[in-house]
């Protein structure tokens, strides 16, 4: 490999998709193995179980009872549950409790404080679910190369099987429970600010709905209306509005414009400013990240 | 708080306890799979009792739900599953 590229020519170039080392299954075939000096001394853990079985024993069990006996010691110095005096109960926690109706809207605090005072960390965590379910996607998404004769004739037959009338018990508990669980998370969602709940927790109960009516009906009948395309489109439509909304208050906040979003009455379910389409963006994205993990698992596509 | 609601909360720790060691100690996976649901189920009525109703409707969606019909999809793909097609 030619290696008298400047650096940047380099990066460029494995960014463009470069091999790092060329024919890397060659190279790794071929490679020598690392000799081991005859006077060197090497300690593995094969080489200890294998020859020396009570020091194995006795070090495995010593190893274990340290951990735990330091993690013990840690819990033991922990304040306790409930404790007034903990370094917990600071004036962080009095002033989420005392103006947090007043600045936020939200009657639920832990949605005033997530999706408000610590937007940016949901922020965070939403992309991280848009990430993982990205990259799910690029492992195990089904295309020619990683397909076999076999799995085709398998997947044929589950086709073959979810068309008949059989797993019937499924087929009518579905029918009657995947509607009222839908329609449960939709109503954590909206009521996010007003009850305990929120986006999250909406969000994993509609996809633990759509999971259960893709397990009673196939692939087939839940691609009518949920493809890649659907969960590309929802989570990142939901990631940039969410991304918005917040750019918004920030940049209106920071700089004392005060154009603020209008709180409304505390207790309406129209009010608390953007806790109630954010905890819908956010809902959005985790259903979509649930079902897609389920889809890909079992079938390789959404 | 009451005697009464102590004393559940008493059972639920151990039970609690019970199955979290019995998921690492199990050898067969479909069984400890079963038994870390049980875990989510009981830790989300503990949830409860410590007073974050969120983190309880949390923890029974994702970890009684979503999470075990991960794990079996999972060890349906590593053909660790005996009686399916797979295993």
């Amino acid at each position: 490999m030619s290696d008298n590229r400047s650096f940047w020519q380099r990066l460029k170039g494995w960014i463009d998709g470069d091999e790092v080392i060329i024919d890397a299954d060659k190279y790794i075939s071929t490679r020598e193995r690392k000799e081991i000096a005859p006077g060197e001394k090497r300690v593995s853990v094969e080489h200890v179980r294998s020859n020396n079985p009570t020091l194995y024993r006795v070090l495995c069990v010593g190893i274990t009872l340290c951990f735990i006996v330091v993690m013990l010691m840690v819990v033991m110095d922990l304040p306790m549950f409930g404790d007034p005096g903990s370094p917990t109960n600071n004036e962080v926690a009095a002033r989420y409790l005392e103006s947090g109706i007043e600045e936020t809207g939200a009657i639920n605090f832990v949605a005033g404080m997530i999706l408000d005072y610590r937007a940016f960390d949901t922020f965070g965590e939403s992309n991280v679910l848009f990430m993982a379910v990205v990259a799910v996607l690029m492992l195990l998404q089904r295309d020619k190369k990683n397909i076999s004769a076999v799995e085709d004739k398998e997947m044929a037959e589950d086709e073959v099987f979810d068309g008949q009338d059989s797993k019937i018990i499924l087929k009518k508990g579905a029918k009657c429970l995947a509607p009222i669980v839908i329609l449960y998370g939709i109503y954590v969602v909206l009521n996010g600010h007003l009850s305990p709940g929120g986006g999250f927790s909406g969000g994993s109960i509609i996809g633990a709905g759509l999971i259960l009516y893709a397990a009673a009906n196939g692939h087939k009948k839940m691609q009518t209306f949920f493809t890649v395309k659907t969960l590309t489109i929802t989570s990142v439509c939901c990631l940039l509005t969410y991304c918005g909304c917040k750019s918004y208050s920030f940049f209106t906040g920071a700089n004392h414009v005060g154009w603020e979003v209008p709180k409304g009455t505390p207790g309406d379910i129209l009010s608390s400013g953007f806790i109630l389409p954010l905890n819908i963006c956010v809902g959005l994205v985790v259903a979509c990240t649930m079902y897609g993990f389920y889809a890909l698992f079992t079938k390789g596509e959404i | 708080m009451s005697d009464f609601s102590i004393t559940i909360q008493m059972i639920l720790v151990v039970f609690l306890i019970v199955s979290a060691i019995g998921v690492s100690v199990t050898k067969n996976l479909f069984m400890a799979v079963i038994v870390f649901m049980g875990y989510s189920s009981i830790m989300a009525i503990v949830w409860l009792f410590l007073e974050a109703p969120d983190l309880a409707i949390t923890e029974a969606a994702v970890g009684a739900g979503v999470d075990t019909v991960i794990f079996f999809l999972t060890l349906k793909k590593v053909h660790a599953l005996k009686g399916t097609r797979e295993g």
